[in-house]
Protein backbone atom coordinates (compact mmCIF):
# COMPACT_ATOMS: atom_id res chain seq x y z
CA UNK A 1 0.00 0.00 0.00
CA UNK A 2 2.15 2.62 1.24
CA UNK A 3 4.79 1.71 -2.01
CA UNK A 4 2.06 2.21 -4.27
CA UNK A 5 0.82 5.70 -2.45
CA UNK A 6 5.34 6.47 -2.75
CA UNK A 7 5.30 5.47 -6.56
CA UNK A 8 2.58 7.30 -7.48
CA UNK A 9 3.71 9.99 -5.15
CA UNK A 10 6.73 9.92 -7.15
CA UNK A 11 5.45 9.75 -10.60
CA UNK A 12 3.09 12.85 -9.23
CA UNK A 13 6.59 14.77 -8.34
CA UNK A 14 8.56 13.86 -11.74
CA UNK A 15 5.87 15.59 -13.36
CA UNK A 16 5.10 18.36 -11.35
CA UNK A 17 8.77 19.18 -10.60
CA UNK A 18 10.16 18.60 -13.63
CA UNK A 19 13.02 21.15 -13.01
CA UNK A 20 14.73 21.56 -9.32
CA UNK A 21 12.85 22.78 -6.46
CA UNK A 22 11.71 25.87 -6.78
CA UNK A 23 11.81 28.65 -4.61
CA UNK A 24 8.86 28.74 -2.66
CA UNK A 25 8.64 25.10 -2.26
CA UNK A 26 7.07 24.30 0.85
CA UNK A 27 9.27 22.66 3.45
CA UNK A 28 7.61 19.30 3.60
CA UNK A 29 7.19 19.34 -0.09
CA UNK A 30 11.14 19.43 -0.45
CA UNK A 31 11.45 16.54 2.30
CA UNK A 32 9.13 14.48 0.68
CA UNK A 33 10.94 14.82 -2.52
CA UNK A 34 14.48 13.74 -1.70
CA UNK A 35 12.91 10.70 0.31
CA UNK A 36 10.79 9.92 -2.65
CA UNK A 37 13.78 10.73 -4.73
CA UNK A 38 16.52 8.64 -2.60
CA UNK A 39 14.53 5.69 -1.88
CA UNK A 40 13.55 5.62 -5.69
CA UNK A 41 17.15 4.99 -6.47
CA UNK A 42 18.22 3.06 -3.45
CA UNK A 43 15.51 0.61 -4.76
CA UNK A 44 16.69 0.74 -7.96
CA UNK A 45 20.33 -0.47 -6.98
CA UNK A 46 21.56 -3.60 -6.34
CA UNK A 47 24.87 -2.48 -5.35
CA UNK A 48 23.17 -0.19 -2.67
CA UNK A 49 21.08 -2.78 -1.09
CA UNK A 50 24.23 -4.63 -1.01
CA UNK A 51 25.67 -2.00 1.31
CA UNK A 52 28.42 -0.34 -1.43
CA UNK A 53 29.31 2.49 0.76
CA UNK A 54 30.74 4.74 -2.24
CA UNK A 55 27.36 4.80 -3.96
CA UNK A 56 25.44 5.21 -0.97
CA UNK A 57 27.66 7.94 -0.78
CA UNK A 58 27.54 9.35 -4.50
CA UNK A 59 23.65 9.41 -3.51
CA UNK A 60 23.28 11.13 -0.49
CA UNK A 61 25.88 13.70 -2.69
CA UNK A 62 23.75 14.40 -5.66
CA UNK A 63 20.33 13.85 -4.47
CA UNK A 64 20.68 15.35 -0.29
CA UNK A 65 23.65 17.81 -0.59
CA UNK A 66 21.99 20.34 -2.34
CA UNK A 67 19.17 21.05 -0.24
CA UNK A 68 22.01 21.13 2.83
CA UNK A 69 23.13 24.76 3.78
CA UNK A 70 26.31 23.97 5.38
CA UNK A 71 27.69 27.40 6.36
CA UNK A 72 24.59 27.34 8.83
CA UNK A 73 24.83 23.83 9.55
CA UNK A 74 29.07 24.28 10.33
CA UNK A 75 28.47 27.18 12.28
CA UNK A 76 26.15 25.66 14.39
CA UNK A 77 28.33 22.77 15.47
CA UNK A 78 31.08 25.16 15.75
CA UNK A 79 29.39 27.63 18.10
CA UNK A 80 30.70 31.05 19.37
CA UNK A 81 34.17 30.49 17.87
CA UNK A 82 32.56 30.68 15.08
CA UNK A 83 32.76 34.54 15.22
CA UNK A 84 37.12 34.54 15.20
CA UNK A 85 37.39 32.07 12.84
CA UNK A 86 39.12 33.40 9.50
CA UNK A 87 37.21 32.61 5.85
CA UNK A 88 39.90 30.45 5.18
CA UNK A 89 39.21 28.40 8.49
CA UNK A 90 35.84 28.54 7.85
CA UNK A 91 35.53 27.21 4.46
CA UNK A 92 37.91 24.71 5.89
CA UNK A 93 35.98 23.53 8.51
CA UNK A 94 32.82 23.65 6.00
CA UNK A 95 34.70 21.44 3.44
CA UNK A 96 35.69 18.72 6.23
CA UNK A 97 32.43 19.15 8.56
CA UNK A 98 30.38 17.70 5.12
CA UNK A 99 33.01 15.00 4.72
CA UNK A 100 32.00 13.76 8.22
CA UNK A 101 28.60 14.10 7.81
CA UNK A 102 28.05 12.88 4.47
CA UNK A 103 29.48 9.96 5.52
CA UNK A 104 27.45 9.79 8.91
CA UNK A 105 24.01 10.27 7.19
CA UNK A 106 25.02 7.66 4.03
CA UNK A 107 25.95 5.24 7.05
CA UNK A 108 22.64 5.70 8.77
CA UNK A 109 20.83 5.16 5.43
CA UNK A 110 22.75 1.80 4.35
CA UNK A 111 21.62 0.18 7.74
CA UNK A 112 18.57 0.47 6.55
CA UNK A 113 16.66 -2.26 4.13
CA UNK A 114 13.90 -2.01 2.77
CA UNK A 115 12.83 0.89 3.30
CA UNK A 116 9.77 3.46 2.66
CA UNK A 117 9.38 7.11 3.72
CA UNK A 118 6.34 8.63 5.39
CA UNK A 119 5.84 12.01 5.30
CA UNK A 120 4.03 13.00 9.44
CA UNK A 121 3.83 16.26 10.85
CA UNK A 122 6.00 19.59 9.61
CA UNK A 123 5.87 21.76 13.23
CA UNK A 124 7.34 25.34 13.54
CA UNK A 125 10.47 26.21 16.09
CA UNK A 126 8.99 28.60 18.56
CA UNK A 127 10.70 32.06 17.96
CA UNK A 128 12.49 31.36 15.15
CA UNK A 129 11.76 30.49 11.22
CA UNK A 130 12.95 27.87 11.21
CA UNK A 131 10.52 24.31 10.93
CA UNK A 132 10.99 20.83 11.44
CA UNK A 133 9.62 18.25 9.05
CA UNK A 134 8.89 14.49 11.16
CA UNK A 135 9.33 11.83 8.81
CA UNK A 136 8.99 7.90 9.68
CA UNK A 137 11.65 5.40 8.12
CA UNK A 138 9.46 2.49 7.69
CA UNK A 139 11.09 -1.13 6.97
CA UNK A 140 11.13 -4.55 8.33
CA UNK A 141 11.90 -3.90 11.98
CA UNK A 142 10.32 -0.61 13.58
CA UNK A 143 9.82 2.42 12.22
CA UNK A 144 12.84 4.89 13.00
CA UNK A 145 12.74 8.57 13.56
CA UNK A 146 14.03 10.90 10.93
CA UNK A 147 13.39 14.69 11.05
CA UNK A 148 14.34 17.22 9.34
CA UNK A 149 15.52 20.94 10.54
CA UNK A 150 15.15 23.37 7.76
CA UNK A 151 15.25 27.39 7.77
CA UNK A 152 14.34 29.52 4.72
CA UNK A 153 17.22 31.35 3.22
CA UNK A 154 17.37 33.24 0.32
CA UNK A 155 13.83 32.44 -0.50
CA UNK A 156 14.21 28.58 -0.61
CA UNK A 157 14.20 26.04 2.41
CA UNK A 158 17.54 24.46 3.36
CA UNK A 159 18.18 21.55 5.60
CA UNK A 160 20.31 22.58 8.63
CA UNK A 161 19.88 19.34 10.83
CA UNK A 162 18.95 15.78 10.76
CA UNK A 163 17.42 14.03 13.54
CA UNK A 164 18.00 10.63 13.18
CA UNK A 165 15.91 8.48 16.26
CA UNK A 166 15.54 11.15 18.79
CA UNK A 167 19.32 13.08 18.00
CA UNK A 168 19.79 15.75 15.99
CA UNK A 169 23.06 15.07 14.10
CA UNK A 170 24.94 18.46 13.90
CA UNK A 171 24.23 19.24 17.69
CA UNK A 172 25.58 16.19 18.96
CA UNK A 173 29.02 17.27 17.53
CA UNK A 174 28.80 20.32 19.45
CA UNK A 175 30.78 19.64 22.61
CA UNK A 176 33.04 17.87 21.07
CA UNK A 177 33.84 20.51 18.72
CA UNK A 178 34.07 22.55 21.52
CA UNK A 179 36.45 20.39 23.19
CA UNK A 180 38.89 20.60 20.35
CA UNK A 181 38.65 24.23 19.92
CA UNK A 182 39.36 24.33 23.96
CA UNK A 183 42.32 22.65 23.39
CA UNK A 184 43.79 23.60 19.69
CA UNK A 185 41.82 26.30 18.38
CA UNK A 186 39.79 26.37 15.48
CA UNK A 187 42.94 25.40 13.80
CA UNK A 188 43.12 22.40 15.81
CA UNK A 189 39.49 21.55 15.40
CA UNK A 190 40.42 21.42 10.98
CA UNK A 191 43.24 19.14 12.11
CA UNK A 192 41.31 16.34 13.75
CA UNK A 193 38.55 16.59 11.50
CA UNK A 194 41.22 16.14 8.50
CA UNK A 195 42.30 13.14 10.30
CA UNK A 196 39.08 11.54 11.05
CA UNK A 197 38.22 11.91 7.50
CA UNK A 198 41.49 10.32 6.33
CA UNK A 199 40.59 6.94 7.99
CA UNK A 200 38.71 4.68 5.70
CA UNK A 201 35.87 3.77 5.53
CA UNK A 202 35.23 0.01 6.76
CA UNK A 203 31.70 -0.12 7.06
CA UNK B 1 30.34 -1.56 23.34
CA UNK B 2 28.25 -2.21 25.65
CA UNK B 3 25.95 -4.91 26.35
CA UNK B 4 22.34 -5.63 27.37
CA UNK B 5 19.37 -3.60 25.56
CA UNK B 6 16.94 -1.96 27.45
CA UNK B 7 17.05 1.67 25.95
CA UNK B 8 14.91 0.86 22.86
CA UNK B 9 13.30 3.22 21.99
CA UNK B 10 11.92 3.57 18.70
CA UNK B 11 15.20 1.63 17.80
CA UNK B 12 17.23 3.42 15.17
CA UNK B 13 19.99 2.52 13.49
CA UNK B 14 22.87 5.47 14.11
CA UNK B 15 21.89 5.37 17.56
CA UNK B 16 20.85 1.96 18.68
CA UNK B 17 25.01 1.81 20.16
CA UNK B 18 23.65 3.33 22.78
CA UNK B 19 21.11 0.91 23.78
CA UNK B 20 21.66 -0.97 27.11
CA UNK B 21 20.92 -2.21 30.31
CA UNK B 22 21.53 -4.17 33.26
CA UNK B 23 21.50 -5.10 37.02
CA UNK B 24 24.28 -3.38 38.62
CA UNK B 25 23.72 -0.74 41.29
CA UNK B 26 26.39 1.90 41.58
CA UNK B 27 27.08 2.03 44.81
CA UNK B 28 30.71 3.58 44.79
CA UNK B 29 30.13 6.61 42.53
CA UNK B 30 28.88 8.98 44.62
CA UNK B 31 32.53 9.10 45.23
CA UNK B 32 33.88 9.75 41.93
CA UNK B 33 36.29 12.46 41.45
CA UNK B 34 34.90 15.70 39.49
CA UNK B 35 35.74 16.65 36.13
CA UNK B 36 38.47 18.99 36.36
CA UNK B 37 37.46 20.85 33.24
CA UNK B 38 36.10 24.50 32.60
CA UNK B 39 32.23 24.32 33.93
CA UNK B 40 30.79 23.83 30.06
CA UNK B 41 27.27 22.19 29.40
CA UNK B 42 29.35 18.86 29.81
CA UNK B 43 30.47 19.15 32.67
CA UNK B 44 27.01 19.85 34.39
CA UNK B 45 25.61 17.21 32.90
CA UNK B 46 28.17 14.62 33.01
CA UNK B 47 30.35 15.96 36.67
CA UNK B 48 31.50 12.29 36.81
CA UNK B 49 33.16 12.79 33.45
CA UNK B 50 36.60 11.02 34.51
CA UNK B 51 35.39 8.83 36.73
CA UNK B 52 33.22 8.09 33.64
CA UNK B 53 35.61 7.47 30.76
CA UNK B 54 37.67 4.99 33.16
CA UNK B 55 34.38 2.75 33.25
CA UNK B 56 34.29 3.51 29.36
CA UNK B 57 37.40 2.26 28.27
CA UNK B 58 36.87 -0.78 30.23
CA UNK B 59 34.09 -1.60 28.63
CA UNK B 60 35.25 -0.88 25.20
CA UNK B 61 38.07 -3.26 26.13
CA UNK B 62 35.81 -5.82 27.17
CA UNK B 63 33.68 -5.54 23.52
CA UNK B 64 37.19 -5.59 21.77
CA UNK B 65 37.89 -8.57 23.42
CA UNK B 66 35.50 -11.30 23.87
CA UNK B 67 31.43 -9.09 23.22
CA UNK B 68 31.74 -8.18 19.97
CA UNK B 69 34.10 -11.14 18.70
CA UNK B 70 31.36 -13.55 20.04
CA UNK B 71 28.85 -11.40 18.38
CA UNK B 72 30.36 -10.82 15.08
CA UNK B 73 30.87 -15.24 14.84
CA UNK B 74 27.43 -15.26 15.77
CA UNK B 75 25.82 -13.18 13.26
CA UNK B 76 28.72 -14.72 10.86
CA UNK B 77 27.47 -18.50 11.77
CA UNK B 78 23.58 -18.29 12.54
CA UNK B 79 21.33 -17.94 9.77
CA UNK B 80 19.51 -14.65 9.77
CA UNK B 81 15.95 -16.58 10.47
CA UNK B 82 17.32 -18.10 13.35
CA UNK B 83 18.44 -14.79 15.01
CA UNK B 84 15.32 -13.22 13.91
CA UNK B 85 13.83 -15.49 15.51
CA UNK B 86 15.59 -15.39 18.95
CA UNK B 87 15.10 -11.60 18.97
CA UNK B 88 11.86 -11.88 18.51
CA UNK B 89 11.36 -14.52 21.51
CA UNK B 90 13.36 -12.05 23.85
CA UNK B 91 11.35 -8.76 22.20
CA UNK B 92 8.34 -10.00 23.43
CA UNK B 93 9.52 -10.77 26.57
CA UNK B 94 10.93 -6.95 27.31
CA UNK B 95 7.19 -6.36 25.53
CA UNK B 96 5.82 -7.29 29.14
CA UNK B 97 8.11 -4.98 30.66
CA UNK B 98 6.72 -1.88 28.14
CA UNK B 99 3.15 -3.22 29.24
CA UNK B 100 3.76 -2.40 32.67
CA UNK B 101 5.54 1.02 32.11
CA UNK B 102 2.40 2.27 29.88
CA UNK B 103 -0.06 1.18 32.53
CA UNK B 104 2.19 2.84 35.51
CA UNK B 105 2.67 5.83 33.02
CA UNK B 106 -1.38 5.97 32.84
CA UNK B 107 -1.16 5.37 29.17
CA UNK B 108 -3.85 3.50 28.92
CA UNK B 109 -4.70 3.00 25.02
CA UNK B 110 -0.77 2.16 24.04
CA UNK B 111 -0.66 -0.62 27.36
CA UNK B 112 -3.44 -1.93 26.21
CA UNK B 113 -2.19 -2.03 22.31
CA UNK B 114 1.21 -3.25 23.65
CA UNK B 115 -0.77 -5.60 25.79
CA UNK B 116 -2.25 -7.40 22.45
CA UNK B 117 1.01 -7.19 20.80
CA UNK B 118 2.35 -9.54 23.33
CA UNK B 119 -0.73 -11.86 23.12
CA UNK B 120 -1.18 -11.68 19.40
CA UNK B 121 2.94 -12.78 19.34
CA UNK B 122 2.45 -15.34 22.04
CA UNK B 123 -0.24 -17.14 21.21
CA UNK B 124 0.20 -16.21 17.31
CA UNK B 125 3.45 -16.36 16.83
CA UNK B 126 4.70 -19.21 17.97
CA UNK B 127 5.59 -17.82 21.34
CA UNK B 128 6.71 -15.04 20.28
CA UNK B 129 9.05 -16.39 17.68
CA UNK B 130 7.50 -14.80 15.04
CA UNK B 131 5.79 -11.29 14.86
CA UNK B 132 3.02 -11.52 13.60
CA UNK B 133 1.45 -8.20 15.42
CA UNK B 134 3.73 -5.64 13.84
CA UNK B 135 2.19 -6.82 10.56
CA UNK B 136 -1.36 -6.39 12.45
CA UNK B 137 -0.37 -2.71 13.05
CA UNK B 138 0.64 -3.26 16.64
CA UNK B 139 4.19 -1.98 16.59
CA UNK B 140 6.28 -1.92 19.57
CA UNK B 141 6.21 0.89 21.68
CA UNK B 142 8.99 0.73 23.82
CA UNK B 143 9.10 2.01 28.00
CA UNK B 144 10.79 1.08 30.09
CA UNK B 145 11.40 1.89 33.85
CA UNK B 146 13.82 4.69 33.57
CA UNK B 147 11.48 6.42 31.45
CA UNK B 148 8.62 5.89 33.69
CA UNK B 149 10.32 7.47 36.43
CA UNK B 150 11.53 10.30 34.35
CA UNK B 151 7.30 10.46 33.92
CA UNK B 152 7.18 10.68 37.66
CA UNK B 153 8.93 13.92 37.45
CA UNK B 154 12.37 12.21 38.80
CA UNK B 155 15.19 13.73 37.36
CA UNK B 156 17.72 12.19 35.33
CA UNK B 157 20.58 12.69 37.96
CA UNK B 158 24.44 12.72 36.33
CA UNK B 159 25.07 10.78 33.40
CA UNK B 160 26.30 7.58 34.90
CA UNK B 161 28.50 4.99 32.72
CA UNK B 162 27.57 1.60 34.16
CA UNK B 163 29.99 -1.31 34.02
CA UNK B 164 29.39 -3.84 31.25
CA UNK B 165 26.12 -1.92 30.62
CA UNK B 166 27.33 1.49 28.98
CA UNK B 167 25.47 4.60 29.07
CA UNK B 168 23.01 5.61 31.95
CA UNK B 169 22.11 8.65 34.42
CA UNK B 170 21.69 8.22 37.97
CA UNK B 171 17.42 7.70 37.14
CA UNK B 172 18.25 5.28 34.58
CA UNK B 173 20.27 3.10 36.61
CA UNK B 174 17.64 2.61 39.15
CA UNK B 175 15.11 1.81 36.29
CA UNK B 176 17.74 -0.28 35.12
CA UNK B 177 17.80 -1.97 38.00
CA UNK B 178 13.88 -2.76 37.98
CA UNK B 179 14.29 -3.81 33.97
CA UNK B 180 16.14 -6.38 34.51
CA UNK B 181 13.51 -7.80 37.25
CA UNK B 182 11.38 -7.99 34.18
CA UNK B 183 14.38 -9.36 31.47
CA UNK B 184 14.29 -12.98 29.90
CA UNK B 185 17.00 -13.41 32.12
CA UNK B 186 14.95 -13.14 35.34
CA UNK B 187 13.26 -16.09 34.23
CA UNK B 188 15.58 -19.16 35.26
CA UNK B 189 15.53 -21.13 38.20
CA UNK B 190 18.88 -21.70 38.31
CA UNK B 191 22.01 -19.60 37.91
CA UNK B 192 23.62 -21.07 35.62
CA UNK B 193 20.44 -20.70 33.43
CA UNK B 194 20.29 -16.80 34.25
CA UNK B 195 23.84 -16.17 32.98
CA UNK B 196 23.14 -18.39 29.72
CA UNK B 197 19.94 -16.31 29.25
CA UNK B 198 21.73 -13.21 29.71
CA UNK B 199 25.09 -13.88 27.53
CA UNK B 200 22.03 -14.64 24.75
CA UNK B 201 20.50 -10.69 25.28
CA UNK B 202 24.06 -9.69 25.51
CA UNK B 203 25.22 -11.29 22.28
CA UNK B 204 21.66 -11.49 20.12
CA UNK B 205 22.19 -7.30 21.28
CA UNK B 206 25.19 -6.43 20.32
CA UNK B 207 24.78 -8.42 16.59
CA UNK B 208 22.40 -6.36 15.58
CA UNK B 209 24.17 -3.03 16.30
CA UNK B 210 27.64 -4.48 14.87
CA UNK B 211 27.46 -1.96 11.87
CA UNK B 212 26.14 0.69 13.97
CA UNK B 213 28.87 0.80 15.97
CA UNK B 214 31.62 0.69 13.37
CA UNK B 215 29.70 4.02 11.95
CA UNK B 216 30.20 5.41 15.36
CA UNK B 217 33.91 4.81 15.13
CA UNK B 218 34.09 6.93 11.91
CA UNK B 219 31.99 9.50 12.31
CA UNK B 220 33.00 10.36 15.91
CA UNK B 221 35.71 12.60 17.00
CA UNK B 222 35.31 11.62 20.83
CA UNK B 223 33.68 8.66 21.00
CA UNK B 224 32.36 9.14 24.55
CA UNK B 225 31.07 12.74 23.84
CA UNK B 226 29.89 10.89 20.83
CA UNK B 227 27.88 8.42 22.81
CA UNK B 228 26.92 10.60 26.08
CA UNK B 229 25.38 13.27 24.21
CA UNK B 230 23.44 10.97 22.23
CA UNK B 231 22.58 8.83 24.81
CA UNK B 232 20.91 11.75 26.55
CA UNK B 233 19.37 13.55 23.49
CA UNK B 234 18.04 9.96 22.65
CA UNK B 235 16.41 9.99 26.23
CA UNK B 236 14.95 12.83 26.81
CA UNK B 237 13.45 12.21 23.16
CA UNK B 238 12.06 8.70 24.77
CA UNK B 239 10.74 10.71 27.25
CA UNK B 240 8.52 12.85 25.00
CA UNK B 241 7.32 10.09 22.86
CA UNK B 242 9.14 11.16 20.22
CA UNK B 243 8.07 14.76 20.58
CA UNK B 244 9.91 17.34 22.54
CA UNK B 245 9.69 20.24 22.89
CA UNK B 246 11.10 22.09 19.83
CA UNK B 247 14.06 24.92 20.65
CA UNK B 248 16.53 26.79 18.56
CA UNK B 249 19.62 25.98 18.67
CA UNK B 250 20.95 29.01 17.88
CA UNK B 251 23.69 29.08 15.46
CA UNK B 252 23.63 33.27 14.73
CA UNK B 253 27.21 33.04 15.43
CA UNK B 254 27.99 35.08 11.95
CA UNK B 255 29.23 38.44 11.18
CA UNK B 256 27.41 40.85 13.78
CA UNK B 257 29.89 43.13 15.46
CA UNK B 258 31.13 42.36 18.78
CA UNK B 259 33.18 43.97 21.48
CA UNK B 260 36.13 42.56 21.79
CA UNK B 261 36.33 41.34 25.70
CA UNK B 262 32.74 40.48 25.23
CA UNK B 263 31.60 36.74 26.91
CA UNK B 264 30.57 34.45 24.29
CA UNK B 265 26.85 34.46 25.10
CA UNK B 266 24.82 37.13 23.33
CA UNK B 267 23.63 39.60 25.94
CA UNK B 268 19.85 40.61 26.63
CA UNK B 269 20.14 44.13 27.87
CA UNK B 270 17.01 44.86 27.06
CA UNK B 271 15.50 42.32 29.27
CA UNK B 272 16.85 42.17 32.76
CA UNK B 273 14.56 39.21 34.24
CA UNK B 274 15.49 37.02 31.15
CA UNK B 275 18.08 35.10 32.96
CA UNK B 276 15.59 32.44 34.38
CA UNK B 277 14.79 31.06 30.88
CA UNK B 278 15.27 27.04 30.57
CA UNK B 279 19.28 26.98 29.96
CA UNK B 280 19.65 25.19 26.92
CA UNK B 281 21.55 26.49 23.98
CA UNK B 282 22.30 30.29 24.28
CA UNK B 283 19.30 32.79 22.74
CA UNK B 284 20.79 34.03 19.17
CA UNK B 285 21.17 37.49 18.61
CA UNK B 286 18.32 38.89 16.19
CA UNK B 287 19.56 38.56 12.61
Amino acid sequence: MLKKILSASSLLLALATAVPVQANTAPDALVRQISVEVIDVARADKAIQEGDTARVLALVESKVMPHVNFEVVTRSAVGPQWRGATPEQRSKLQAEFKTLLVRAYSGALAQVKDQSVEVLKTLPVPGSTQMVVQTEVRGSGEPIKLDYRLDKQAEAWKIIDVNVGGLWLVQNYRSQFATEISKGGIDGLINTLVERNKAPSKS
Amino acid sequence: MSLLHGRRTPAPPLVAAFALAAALALGGCATAPAGGAAPTQASKVDPWENFNRKIFTFNEALDDAIVKPVATAYRDVVPELVRDGIENVLGNIYDVRSVLNHFLQGKLQSGLEMGMRVLTNTFFGLGGLLDPASEMGLTRQWEDFGQTLGRWGVPDGPYVVVPLFGPSTMRDTVGLVLDREFSPAAIPQTDSGRYATFGVEAISLRARFLDTTQLLEEISLDKYSFIRDGYLSRRRDALFDGAPPLEDFGDDWDDEPETPAAPAAPAAPSAPTATDTPASAPAPAPK
